[in-house]
């Protein structure tokens, strides 16, 4: 499970661990099977289904050398989708590890697009598993209720969550987001970071693509050399003197050909590393986003503030500054009478006290926002030039292992050719 | 090799003069002889003066045979060089055309000077090739690149084609000069030293149309006769030749797509480094790495080009080479089997003479002869003496035929072992160069993407972040 993780060449797991959380440093955390099962769904018909086997074992129990059995229970994608949401919702100013794809995307020919292909559903596998030391290994995300009953209790959490009502919460805020608005006096900041953000997202989509092509192309390149085993087995036939020569170069021409699925399979964990990325690129920017709803609610709080001591202002003084048309009905039906007078300002005055309250509130949230966020953003940030950094080192090794593999085949086929 | 060849000469039963079984054997034969036999003689040598060159030629030729079998030509032994350069494009009113410089350097004394230079196109070089084949049609001729190349519609005027094909003529000429028997051909010493005025009216010298009309006729004639028992070494070497033809044909193959595949790979790889270096502009403390990998990658899809070039530039040329010598093997078996086939008829030819002349004479010749006034004795007797001289002449028909016959399959199977020693050279050397060249390939990569992690580790210790363990 976790071993094929540990042979990747570069793991971001043992960077996480080691940054040590209160909750990292209580429990450790992995998510080792998958399995198919087959149920009823929401409108009672029968659907086939991933489950993912999520493990927890006490820290020091394993270095005491007992190595209790874990606890552990089953989870669906779609509760991993639901946690997400769900902790968005709650933190919206902090950048939300995201989950691996939902469908294969940026695939080479010889990659299923298929979500039940067994090689989807394990790096699905891994890619859950790292969303979860992700949330495991935040400063604030880790203490989250709700993130320790999703790998502790079973059953009932789908109800515990339910009951937070972040799902309305999520309704409204995914309704106000897609709704255009446009903020007078937008942070700078923020602003450069979502477009970083959006560069981000655009440069890795690239890369991902051309790199799924010429991984295509190197697939077909080491495929065809072995048809020189199959033609030169076929020729050492007829020969006499050439035959053994010809006939153990074409054993390494076959060898060659089968080196380039190891080789593939490593860069495709490359790829996930990208594609981690990618995602997070997006949760960036929806911070980003975030902050600027609420800085136009609370913009929009302000502006109603404003124009609402303004009329109290008109009305006190009489003086009309800014084109009403009740100053204009009033002026050409006559004005009212004192005591109306009285109760309007007397309204405007509560509306202008909750008003203030209201703007001291959205205050105190957008300069929350922008504390917590910016201090998760810089977090964010030197988490992702370490992990891209190491990366790309892993990608280096990773092409020296190739080059090394072809140096020796071919090294062993230049001795064969010269025994012919 | 060589000791059938004395044999030849000791038992042979031919009533023309004690014939030295090699080609001015056969030249000698050509003056006495006008019927002309298929492929066998170097016919333009008509005049005396220039016999006498070919008679140099022949002992020295004579000499070669028997080395056939013996040292490899290597380096210290040679003593011609040729080489084939420059190519130039000529323009008149009727064509263009290529022309290729083709220098000599030689110690052999058949030759008057030690260092010539001429131009010659790919006509000249077709004309040479076809004289060799008629001259040895059982030796084995190496082939020359072909006229045009109808995939890709390559153009005849391409820089990369021209290139090609004046490899492949240096390549053909050195094959001639190396051939013990080839190398001393008058043609090919002609085709080496002589202006193009002299080459032209030497070409003119061939056998007139219509006598080579008679040659394809009889050969056609021969073929479709066949052959009745064929020894069981040239049905072997059939047998390895249709399937070897098949083998080097795939090997071409799969190297033509593999080149293909490769140029596709290097398509995509050379988007990758650009998106690298884009990237590296969104960013701050990635900048540097993203660069680098940038570089890396750039440099990588420089070495895949070279690569690429290598296996087309020495690989495929050699690979088609043989491809054309597996066609040649089988024109060569064919003109063999047909001097036998000419041979098995002629055999049957004579033996049912030879019953004609057993038989009782016709009742009808003796009436005949009773009619004109001679007596049936006379008639019997003149219808022997006509058997006899035609039984004399086709018994000498035979002998010559058994000769040929013996001579080519002696000549093929020396020749064969030549051959056969000379693709597996050419085939053996090809391909470990190409594994070389693929070593070196990845020996470069490795360096590329070890100077990266080197800049890393130099970074990394410097700021004190990364554990390389």
């Amino acid at each position: 499970t976790t071993e094929t993780q540990k042979n990747r060449c570069w793991n971001p797991q043992s960077a996480m661990v080691e940054k040590g959380t209160s909750l990292l440093k209580k429990m450790e955390i992995s998510v080792a099977e998958a399995e198919k099962r087959t149920g009823k769904n929401a409108v009672n018909m029968q659907e086939t289904y991933t489950v993912y086997l999520i493990e927890t074992r006490p820290v020091d129990a394993a270095s005491e050398g007992t190595n209790p059995v874990p606890d552990s229970l089953w989870r669906r994608y779609s509760e991993f989708e639901q946690l997400r949401n769900y902790l968005l919702v709650t933190y919206p100013f902090l950048v939300v590890p995201p989950l691996p794809e939902k469908r294969a995307e940026f695939v080479w020919h010889k990659l299923s697009a298929d979500n039940m292909d067994p090689d989807f559903v394990e790096r699905r596998r891994v890619g859950l598993e790292n969303f979860l030391l992700r949330v495991a290994s935040h400063p604030d995300l880790s203490t989250d209720k709700i993130f320790y009953s999703f790998l502790t209790e079973e059953n009932g959490w789908k109800e515990t969550v339910f009951e937070t009502g972040f799902q309305a919460k999520a309704d409204s805020r995914l309704k106000a987001l897609n709704a255009t608005f446009r903020v007078k006096n937008p942070d700078k900041r923020f602003a450069e970071m979502k477009h970083y953000g959006d560069e981000l997202q655009s440069v890795i989509s690239q890369l991902l693509r051309v790199r799924a092509r010429a991984a295509d192309r190197l697939y077909g390149v080491y495929k065809v050399h072995g048809n020189y085993g199959r033609v030169f087995s076929e020729w050492s036939a007829i020969e006499k003197e050439m035959g053994d020569g010809l006939q153990s170069a074409g054993h390494h021409m076959d060898a060659y050909a089968a080196s380039v699925d190891d080789i593939l399979e490593e860069e495709e964990h490359y790829a996930d590393q990208l594609k981690e990325y990618l995602f997070y690129a997006d949760a960036l920017r929806a911070v980003c986003r975030k902050h600027e709803l609420t800085q136009y609610e609370l913009e929009m709080a302000a502006q109603d503030l404003t124009s609402k001591k303004q009329q109290r202002e008109e009305l006190a003084t009489g003086t009309i500054r800014t084109f009403s048309l009740k100053g204009m009905t009033s002026k050409l039906f006559g004005q009212e009478t004192p005591e109306q007078r009285e109760a309007k300002l007397k309204m405007l005055e509560t509306q202008i006290e909750e008003g203030e309250e209201l703007v001291k509130e959205r205050n105190g949230e957008c300069e929350e926002f922008v504390k917590s966020a910016w201090v998760d953003i810089e977090r964010f940030k030197e988490q992702k030039d370490h992990d891209l950094r190491e990366a790309l080192i892993s990608y280096a090794i990773m092409q020296i292992s190739m080059c090394k593999k072809g140096i020796q085949v071919w090294n062993n086929a230049k001795e064969c050719f010269s025994k012919m | 090799m060589s000791g059938s060849v004395v044999d030849n000469t000791v038992s042979s039963g031919n009533s023309s003069a004690a014939i030295p079984t090699d080609i001015s054997g056969q030249i000698l034969d050509l003056d006495e002889d006008d019927d002309l036999e298929v492929f066998s003689k170097d016919t333009t040598l008509t005049d005396g003066s220039s016999l006498n060159a070919s008679m140099q030629t022949s002992s020295a030729s004579m000499i070669n045979q028997y080395k056939f079998e013996e040292e490899e030509e290597d380096a210290d032994t040679k003593d011609i060089f040729v080489t084939v350069d420059n190519p130039e494009s000529h323009v008149t009113a009727i064509e263009t055309y290529i022309t290729y410089r083709v220098e000599t350097k030689t110690t052999r004394s058949e030759f008057d000077s030690s260092e010539f230079e001429v131009r010659r196109r790919y006509q000249d070089f077709l004309w040479l090739k076809g004289r060799l084949e008629e001259a040895h049609p059982t030796l084995i001729v190496h082939p020359l690149p072909e006229k045009f190349v109808m995939k890709g519609m390559v153009e005849r005027f391409n820089e990369d084609f021209i290139e090609t094909r004046r490899s492949a003529l240096h390549k053909f000429l050195n094959k001639i000069a190396e051939h013990p028997i080839f190398s001393s051909s008058e043609d090919f010493k002609i085709f080496l030293t002589a202006g193009s005025g002299e080459l032209t009216s030497h070409k003119k010298q061939g056998p007139g149309f219509l006598s080579r009309m008679g040659e394809t006729v009889k050969a056609v004639a021969a073929a479709v006769r066949g052959v009745r028992s064929r020894p069981q070494e040239f049905t072997d070497m059939q047998e390895y030749v249709e399937a070897f033809s098949q083998k080097i044909s795939s090997i071409d193959k799969v190297t033509q797509r593999i080149v293909r595949e490769q140029k596709e790979y290097l398509e995509e790889l050379k988007e990758c480094g650009p998106t690298y270096a884009l990237w590296s502009q969104s960013e701050e403390e990635l900048a540097e790495p993203l660069k680098n990998v940038a570089g890396c990658v750039d440099k990588c899809c420089k070495e895949t080009d070279e690569q690429v070039k290598h296996l087309n530039d020495h690989l495929i040329p050699v690979l088609h080479e043989y491809v054309l010598c597996a066609d040649t093997l089988k024109a060569v078996l064919r003109r063999r089997d047909n001097i036998q086939a000419d041979f098995e008829a002629k055999t049957e030819a004579l033996a049912t003479k030879k019953a004609d002349r057993d038989a009782d004479s016709k009742v009808l010749s003796l009436a005949w002869g009773s009619l004109v006034g001679r007596s049936p004795e006379e008639v019997k007797q003149q219808k022997q003496q006509k058997l006899k001289g035609e039984i004399k002449e086709m018994r000498d028909e035979l002998d010559k035929t058994e000769d040929r016959l013996e001579w080519a399959n002696n000549a093929l199977k020396s020749d064969w072992t030549r051959w056969q020693k000379g693709m597996r050279t050419d085939l053996r050397s090809a391909f470990i160069d190409t594994a070389e060249r693929n070593v070196s390939y990845y020996e470069k990569c490795l360096a590329v993407w070890e100077s990266f992690l080197q800049s890393q580790r130099t970074d990394a210790e410097g700021n004190g972040n990364v554990d390389f363990s």
